[in-house]
């Protein structure tokens, strides 16, 4: 409509082109704007074509029937305009809201999908294993009964360890994750996730460990950054052969902590290595088990410090994960 | 020879079954209670020499149950609690818990700490010498030996050691431990105790890296082990 006004000294081109100039102003807005808006344009620009350009103009009198007509025709094409445009952008908007809602269903599919795979396969061992010792007519061996007992108790340690998952995805989920920052020694932390992996019987690779000499206390959140390195060791030991290598290093630049955990495997997909870290991702053809959410809790930790976690192939074959965060270094001697 | 008499006050009814199971297994007298007002009573009308107190209970919050027990109750309280609570277990600890086990707990874990809860002396001053594999330490001549070597030790590394040590098998807050060895003044650098705890285990633990001895209980403190 303000445009509208600037077409004053448009006379010269004749006022016939003044209406296609304004009808234009108005399918523009119809773009933007939601219906009424539109539709009081498109009714003003009317009166401000018969207004201002139509001869006598400063004036709504009309003499000429064609002017007339025109006029009638203007009013009529700028409203229908405008209630189209606003009825395409209207369709256009519920679709976009149904692909959106077709996403998450796909999302909470694939989820439930393998949240009832993870926790129904030890949930159904407890159920059947108890059940069978717990039949007095059943001759079971000694050894089968202690069978049974060990295959309930790695049971539980796994339901457990998703139970741990799903907590602290929720926690990241709902905001209510609180740093509590103390000086760390980095060293104790990485042994500390490692025997949190031995004590959950999960087999054993060869771990390197190269934390630098005379490294400085960090303040991190202890707790959570242990939670990172048990994920990140975890994956490496549950998807890559027995006889690959996992090492870390940590090292302190400049005044970054910054932890690598790497192994001899296959590495990740070239194409899939953006998507590693996405809540519930899987790789294409990996191995049942998993929920895909150890990565994005170790990414979603490493971010509540403010931090960055990379991946990435190394040349000579294997996955490299780079965790770098910023924080306070103490270079306290005794 | 055990015969200790334990208190369960859980409302858990599960729980309270498999303490109850294996603790009876293993020659303890149990008594259960199913929330604050029942367990106070019963540790009021037959005081057990440990409670096992869980800290989220329907009808009063644990810490105050604590809180009235260590009015008058001398014996060990253990606290039972659930993950990622670690502030809740400092508190519990700073209220007068001895020790606490985390659900879900494994069973030769429990039984440990019990044992050890209930070795406690009344008086820490009364055990001079501690022996345990190849780690010797004489409390009253202020003598440390590894393999019976001695081991050098600066006046702060001794005393934070002794202190660990004269509490054996319990849980030290860093608060409690920066407090006795530096000074009220000192209770939130805990890079002074970090230090002198990587200092430590270098001097007295076979690997400093998977230590024996010195265990760390990750947000709230350190332990001391001296027997199996």
């Amino acid at each position: 409509m303000v445009s509208a006004l600037s077409y004053f000294f448009v006379e010269i081109i004749g006022y016939r082109v003044v209406a296609y100039l304004l009808l234009v102003t108005v399918s523009i807005l119809a773009l933007f704007f939601d219906i009424l808006p539109v539709l009081l344009a498109a009714f003003l620009s009317a009166l401000i074509w018969d207004f201002f350009f139509i001869p006598p103009r400063f004036t709504f009198q009309v003499d000429n029937a064609e002017d007339f007509f025109l006029l009638i025709m203007y009013f009529v094409i700028a409203m229908v305009h405008s209630v189209l445009t606003y009825k395409i952008r209207q369709i256009q908007k519920e679709t976009g809201k149904k692909e959106e809602k077709a996403n998450t269903l796909k999302l909470y599919n694939t989820l439930l999908n393998s949240l009832s795979h993870e926790l129904r396969t030890p949930i159904s061992t407890i159920i059947g294993a108890s059940d069978n010792l717990l039949m007095k007519a059943n001759n079971i061996s000694e050894e089968n009964k202690s069978n049974l007992i060990s295959e309930i108790s790695v049971a539980s340690l796994r339901l457990n360890q998703q139970v741990e998952n799903l907590l602290n995805m929720s926690r990241l989920e709902s905001g209510s994750i609180q740093i509590k920052k103390d000086w760390c020694d980095i060293n104790e932390i990485i042994y500390a996730a490692i025997k949190r992996l031995e004590e959950n019987n999960i087999k054993e690779h060869f771990i390197n460990i190269n934390v630098k000499e005379n490294l400085p206390l960090f303040k991190l959140d202890g707790g959570l950054i242990e939670q990172v390195l048990y994920n990140l060791i975890y994956n490496a030991v549950i998807y890559t052969p027995l006889n690959s290598i996992i090492t870390i290093d940590a090292d302190c630049i400049n005044e970054c902590c910054v932890i690598t955990v790497e192994d001899t495997g296959e590495g990740f997909p070239p194409d899939e290595i953006e998507k590693v870290f996405e809540k519930f991702y899987r790789l294409k053809y990996s191995k049942t088990g998993g929920t895909g959410l150890g990565l994005s809790i170790a990414k979603g930790f490493v971010e509540a410090h403010r931090g960055t976690i990379k991946l990435e192939n190394k040349y000579s074959g294997g996955a490299k994960f780079i965790i770098n965060i910023p924080t306070e270094t103490s270079y306290l001697k005794v | 020879m055990n015969n200790a008499q334990i208190l369960i006050i859980d409302d858990e009814a599960q729980i309270r079954k498999l303490l109850a199971i294996i603790l009876q297994s293993n020659n303890y007298l149990v008594n259960e209670a199913v929330n604050a007002r029942d367990g106070l009573i019963a540790a009021a009308n037959h005081p057990p020499d440990l409670i096992l107190l869980d800290l989220g209970l329907p009808d009063e919050d644990g810490q105050i149950v604590l809180k009235k027990l260590r009015e008058w109750f001398t014996k060990p309280v253990m606290i039972i609690s659930v993950l990622n609570s670690e502030e809740e277990i400092v508190t519990a600890l700073d209220n007068g818990a001895n020790d606490y086990i985390i659900k879900p707990f494994r069973a030769a874990e429990l039984l440990a700490r019990i044992r050890s809860a209930l070795r406690l002396p009344a008086n820490i001053n009364d055990i001079p010498v501690i022996n345990f594999n190849n780690l010797f330490i004489d409390l009253s001549a202020r003598t440390v030996k590894k393999n019976n070597e001695l081991v050098k030790l600066t006046a702060t590394e001794y005393n934070l050691l002794a202190l660990l040590a004269k509490n054996e098998g319990k849980v030290l807050t860093h608060h409690y431990l920066l407090n006795q060895i530096w000074g009220p003044s000192y209770i939130n650098e805990s890079q002074y105790l970090r230090v002198y705890i990587v200092q430590l285990r270098k001097k007295i633990e076979d690997d400093p890296n998977r230590p024996t001895h010195i265990i760390t209980e990750s947000g709230v403190g350190y332990r001391f082990i001296a027997s199996e």
